[in-house]
């Protein structure tokens, strides 16, 4: 029993590192956390990593269900009453309306198994095609570009550690040093090129800082493999065995010669050159991505034109070099590959492709026609809740959309039209406190699982303490709900080990195969990265994909053809400034979880906007005085604070607030084509003075 | 449905049609290209001079939804009839249309002198423009001279230099681009010039080429086994005159880039807007795209794109803004600076915090920044010499603020104060001390830092100093 255990080994709540924690206690007041050896941290924590036990001890945490009364108000109900209400509601719309009226939305939070399971009960349970999850807001693009030029995507395909042997690293819209801190000693020896319209604290420890305009990180990336070309430093031997498409690449990279790329993105020829230089003339090179390119409606054509480079230079699937994208959330790759993205299946297999659907449908007893096709993306699934032919009924787990959509104020809107409200959460978080039956949830402390960190390596997370009495997991409500629709019990299990099995089957000869893996081998202690087959001797797991071969079926990769198109929104003169949003270390996504914790709080406790001096002196902003940023959409209050070190063209606001401290009440929901990812990095605001 | 023809096959077209394609255009659209090999990134023939670019490369893509006739050559225009006709080899052809645009180009100027061309006007073996792909071909020999001193004429020698030829560069000015950079920076041109191995001759006019040279009005001569006319362009303006289309240097167009014919529209270097002709490969994009939603009926006017000449060469990196006579302005203030001895030199005139004209050399930077904010119309920062010197403006670096409340520890926000607390509490060593604070455990980037100021105060407290951190 988890009560009878004083200490245990699992990893931290929080991002895609996953670092590995010791976590002591008897009870949740007097939980310590400490970090272990694990490779990726080696001993090292953040302060957020110091501190996650300060969550389940939140003074507001949720620790019994409530329903929406007729007064409006939420109130105590038992179990039974609440689970009842979410039925009875569900059953309504869906006999009203039919079944894609109902609507599932993740988190790339959630385990591996709640994961799973999200993605059956919502094709099986409620029939819907409309599920989908945050990390559509976080990963999508980076995924689409993996899976398009690899036929694979783990953020990392080698191992974090293999980053220490690098000579350059070049960094394109990722702050390491202050969104993941641990992974810098990693970085330590390497020559860092970072992109950042930002000059960051990873920007600060770069050899090389390229700061681009806001939204033409896409020009940038064709006009370092134009100078790669001109300045023969492809690696043409690669290219040729290990490739298809160059020819149309280059032709469309001719056109962005160094002096045009410049005047586009406002970096000179010469720190272009440097770049390319430092890539191609180091032994061990890596381009890694991150947000700050990929949340663009050009995201996962800029992903893609920074693959293009390391093709190009000859680095991927090669022992000492490679592509890599910095997944965010804390399962934001588990979170990716088994079924609660609205294309997906368990295992990375596609809702449309047949074999998939059959093998699946095999697997969970149905017949392969009884699942339904692809349905709504994440923002278009938010942004029809309530409309016509929309979707009236919403389950929220592991998510806090009215804080991290964008287009909040309408996103909220929508919420609000709902015939039925669901989140399943351990604090009223601002999507909680908007719904209409609130289910509370186990915390990481208190129970079991898996999750797949940033370089695709599944990890245990392991229960110290049992839950409050009246808090229940993930999987028993899936169970509790799917009963009482009808399903069968046996189809929901609610042991996470159990739940893992049927993942392992779901998965087997899928391309994120997780078939050879178990909880004992896991328990082990064995490092295993996916693939990992089921094979009569123990399959070593795969930590470096594409050494031989890439995973498209002619074993080559693929450049794709990509063209710079700019941001969504331009400034003009009623919105002269351009508004990016991002992370800053003491929080987490939408802060739901580290604004409850005092010492985090303590170091950033609201919204502020950061901004040059001249800018604010322009704009009649004072430091430390308030501020509203104002786009077309909408706009937010932040505190301000003067940044010397930003570009004078460009703001920045941390996106961990609620209320009107929300940076994506201004940001912009013109949706990535291919990924539906949402352009939360470039926006047109208007910065006006607030008196308080 | 209306029937788009374009007539010619640059950058500008390339970039209409994609327009086209993406405002939902539902028309045909016709290309008459009288190129069988045409150009599309016409900047890169240095590069391909220098043999670091493939010359297909700068073929234009096949652009889906367009029928693109290659060397049909465009003879009349009929407004009248709204026909134009053309050559295809042998054939001659007519085609219809409803909309025409005039995307015709430059043509180099030929200057008059004697030994370049036979009395047809066809060039001499050895003496080439710059301007096709082909022209590339024709450029041979182990000494090369070329004529002009103009953005052209300094790419074009720098890039012969830097493949090994030996090359000449002949100008009639002091310097080359004097009338652009001024004195001091047009001799920094020619300095860097001669270094990159350009024997640059100015002040000197051609007066005959003779196969193998070029004889100059001072009595010497260049050796020119080919010579490189880089005399200039002037619009490709000869069909629309004839048409009754009206014509001023360039073929005149409003905001909607459309001519003196409602039917008939005209952009890039063959375009006259605003007083301004052949304004390069940026404002031909600009106009297209403005064209491509002006054509899908939306209501647009055209906006002059802000000229920036960014030489390309590797020689130096060069960037001139306005006119040299807007430093002689009423109300300009200017800022500058000159490193002679580093070969750096920047001149701004300011107009409040804008930026009127811009001479830069040998700042790759500020050269960067400056021409961005122009482009876009932004001030310049107040900080104007960081500006120039490309130097950011920072915070003062952690080890050097001893400010007691300064952050040591961004990963575990640990100030130098909480530090000097936890010494005073009895953590007296620097792994106590990450006991106690935590600082060093995220990135671990202020190690050096907390050991630092461990030492230190042990010192202190070691000499009996107040153990006051």
């Amino acid at each position: 029993m988890p009560d009878a255990l004083a200490v245990t080994r699992t990893h931290c709540p929080y991002c895609a590192l996953q670092c590995g924690t010791r976590i002591t206690g008897r009870r949740a007041a007097a939980v310590t956390v400490e970090p272990t050896d694990f490779p990726v941290n080696r001993g090292r924590l953040c302060q957020k990593g110091w501190t996650a036990q300060e969550v389940l001890t939140a003074p507001d945490r949720l620790t019994t269900p409530l329903v929406r009364g007729r007064d409006g108000r939420l109130l105590t109900a038992s179990w039974g009453s609440a689970l009842d209400t979410v039925a009875d509601g569900l059953d309504r719309v869906r006999a009203r309306y039919g079944p894609d009226a109902l609507a599932v939305f993740g988190g790339g939070g959630l385990t591996n198994e709640k994961a799973y399971l999200l993605g059956k009960f919502a094709r099986l349970a409620l029939g819907t095609s409309n599920i989908d999850y945050n990390g559509r807001f976080c990963m999508s693009s980076a995924a689409a570009a993996g899976n398009d030029a690899f036929g694979v995507d783990r953020g990392l395909p080698f191992p974090v550690t293999d980053l220490a042997r690098a000579q350059t690293v070049l960094l394109a819209g990722a702050n390491v040093a202050e969104t993941m801190p641990p992974l810098m000693q990693h970085l330590d020896k390497a020559r860092l090129v970072v992109v950042d319209p930002r000059h960051s604290p990873t920007a600060r420890r770069a050899a090389l800082h390229l700061q681009p305009a806001p939204g033409t990180d896409l020009a940038l990336a064709l006009g370092l493999l134009h100078l790669a070309i001109t300045d023969g430093l492809v690696d043409k031997t690669y290219v040729d065995q290990r490739t298809r498409g160059f020819e149309t690449i280059a032709a469309r990279a001719a056109a962005w010669w160094p002096e045009r790329t410049e005047a586009v993105t406002g970096i000179s020829t010469h720190a272009q050159r440097t770049a390319v230089r430092l890539l191609a003339e180091s032994r061990d090179s890596y381009i890694l991505t991150g947000r700050g390119v990929e949340q663009h409606r050009q995201g996962t054509a800029t992903a893609a034109a920074f693959i293009n480079l390391a093709l190009a230079l000859g680095l991927p699937g090669t022992p000492g070099g490679g592509y890599g994208c910095l997944t965010g959330q804390g399962n934001g790759q588990g979170g990716r590959e088994h079924g609660q993205k609205t294309d997906q299946l368990p295992g990375y297999r596609l809702l449309t492709d047949p074999a998939d659907r059959a093998h699946v449908a095999g697997v969970w007893g149905v017949p392969p026609d009884r699942l339904p096709g692809p349905g709504l993306r994440a923002y278009e699934l938010l942004d029809a809740l309530g409309e016509e032919h929309g979707p009236r009924a919403l389950l929220v787990l592991g998510s806090n959309p009215v804080v991290s959509a964008p287009h909040a104020a309408r996103i909220a809107a929508r919420l609000a039209s709902l015939d039925l409200l669901v989140v399943a959460d351990f604090v009223p978080s601002e999507t909680a406190r908007a719904a209409d039956v609130v289910l509370p949830v186990t915390q990481w402390a208190e129970e079991e699982g898996t999750l797949t960190s940033l370089e695709g390596r599944v990890l245990r997370r392991r229960a110290l303490l049992s839950p409050p009495p009246l808090v229940r997991s993930d999987l028993e409500i899936l169970h509790g709900i799917a009963v009482r629709l009808g399903e069968p019990a046996e189809h929901y299990p609610t042991e996470p080990r159990e739940v893992f099995e049927e993942l392992r089957a779901a998965s087997r000869g899928g391309r994120a195969d997780y078939s050879g893996i178990t909880y004992d081998r896991l328990d082990a202690g064995e490092a295993l990265h996916w693939p990992c087959p089921d094979t009569d001797t123990p399959h070593p797991g795969t930590p470096r994909l594409f050494l031989d071969e890439f995973a498209h079926p002619d074993g080559r990769a693929r450049f794709a053809d990509v063209e710079h198109d700019g941001p969504a929104e331009d400034t003009d003169a009623e919105y002269p400034v351009h508004a990016t949003t991002g992370r800053i270390l003491a929080h987490y996504q939408s802060g739901a979880q580290t604004r409850r914790v005092a010492e985090l709080a303590a170091v950033a406790s609201e919204a502020f906007v950061e901004v040059h001096p001249d800018t604010a002196a322009r704009h009649g902003l004072a430091d430390g005085a308030l501020a509203r940023v104002t786009s077309a959409r909408g706009g937010m209050t932040a505190r301000v604070r003067l940044d010397p070190t930003l570009r004078p063209d460009t703001v920045f606001v941390p996106f961990h607030f609620g209320g009107d401290g929300r940076a994506n009440l201004f940001t912009n929901p013109a949706l990535d084509p291919r990924s539906g990812m949402p352009e939360f990095k470039v926006s047109a605001v208007r910065l006006d003075p607030l008196p308080e | 449905m209306s029937h788009i023809l374009v007539l010619g096959h640059g950058p500008a077209t390339h970039r209409l049609l994609r327009g086209l394609r993406r405002h939902g255009h539902d028309g045909t659209v016709t290309v008459l290209s009288a190129e069988y090999r045409p150009v599309q990134h016409r900047p890169l023939l240095t590069t391909v001079l220098q043999g670091r670019l493939e010359a297909d490369m700068l073929r234009p893509e096949p652009e889906p939804g367009a029928r693109v006739l290659t060397g049909a050559v465009a003879t009349a225009v009929d407004t009248a009839r709204r026909v134009v006709h053309a050559r295809q080899g042998d054939t001659v052809t007519a085609h219809p249309y409803d909309v025409l645009v005039l995307a015709c180009g430059a043509r180099p100027v030929i200057p008059p002198l004697p030994g370049t061309s036979d009395r047809t006007g066809r060039l001499a073996p050895g003496v080439t423009t710059l301007r096709e792909v082909t022209d590339c071909d024709r450029i041979q020999g182990t000494a090369v001279t070329v004529l002009g001193g103009g953005p052209l004429g300094v790419e074009t020698a720098s890039a012969l230099a830097l493949r090994g030829t030996v090359t000449t560069l002949v100008c009639s000015g002091p310097h080359p681009l004097h009338e652009r950079l001024g004195d001091t920076g047009a001799a920094l041109l020619t300095a860097r010039l001669r270094e990159a191995g350009v024997d640059v001759l100015g002040g000197r006019r051609a007066v005959r080429r003779e196969p193998g040279r070029l004889l100059l009005d001072d009595g010497t001569e260049a050796a020119a086994d080919s010579l490189v006319l880089c005399t200039g362009v002037e619009p490709e303006v000869r069909l629309a005159r004839a048409a009754g289309i009206r014509v001023h240097h360039g073929i005149v167009v409003d905001d909607a880039l459309c001519t003196s014919d409602s039917r008939v529209h005209a952009i890039g270097d063959c375009a006259e807007h605003a007083g301004r002709t052949v304004a390069g490969h940026e404002s031909a994009l600009a106009q297209a795209d403005t064209l491509a939603a002006v054509l899908t009926g939306r209501e647009v006017a055209h906006r002059l794109t802000p000229a920036v000449l960014r030489l390309r060469t590797h020689v130096v990196d060069v960037a001139c803004i306005g006119p040299l006579a807007a430093f002689r302005r009423s109300g300009i203030r200017t800022v500058g600076l000159f490193d002679p001895a580093g070969r750096r030199y920047a001149r701004l005139a300011l107009d409040g915090d804008r930026i009127a004209a811009a001479v830069l050399l040998g700042l790759p930077d500020a050269i960067a920044t400056v021409s961005h904010l122009h482009r876009r119309g932004l001030p310049v920062p107040s900080d104007r010499l960081g500006l120039l010197l490309g130097i950011r403006s920072h915070f003062p670096p952690a080890e050097d603020d001893d400010r007691t409340d300064s952050m040591v520890c961004l990963c575990n926000h640990v100030s130098r104060r909480q530090l000097a607390g936890a010494w005073e509490l009895g953590a007296r060593t620097v792994p106590a001390l990450v006991r106690a604070t935590r600082a060093t455990t995220g990135c671990g980037s202020c190690i050096e830092r907390v050991e630092t100021l461990c030492a230190g105060w042990t010192d202190a407290a070691g000499r009996e100093l107040e153990p006051t951190p």
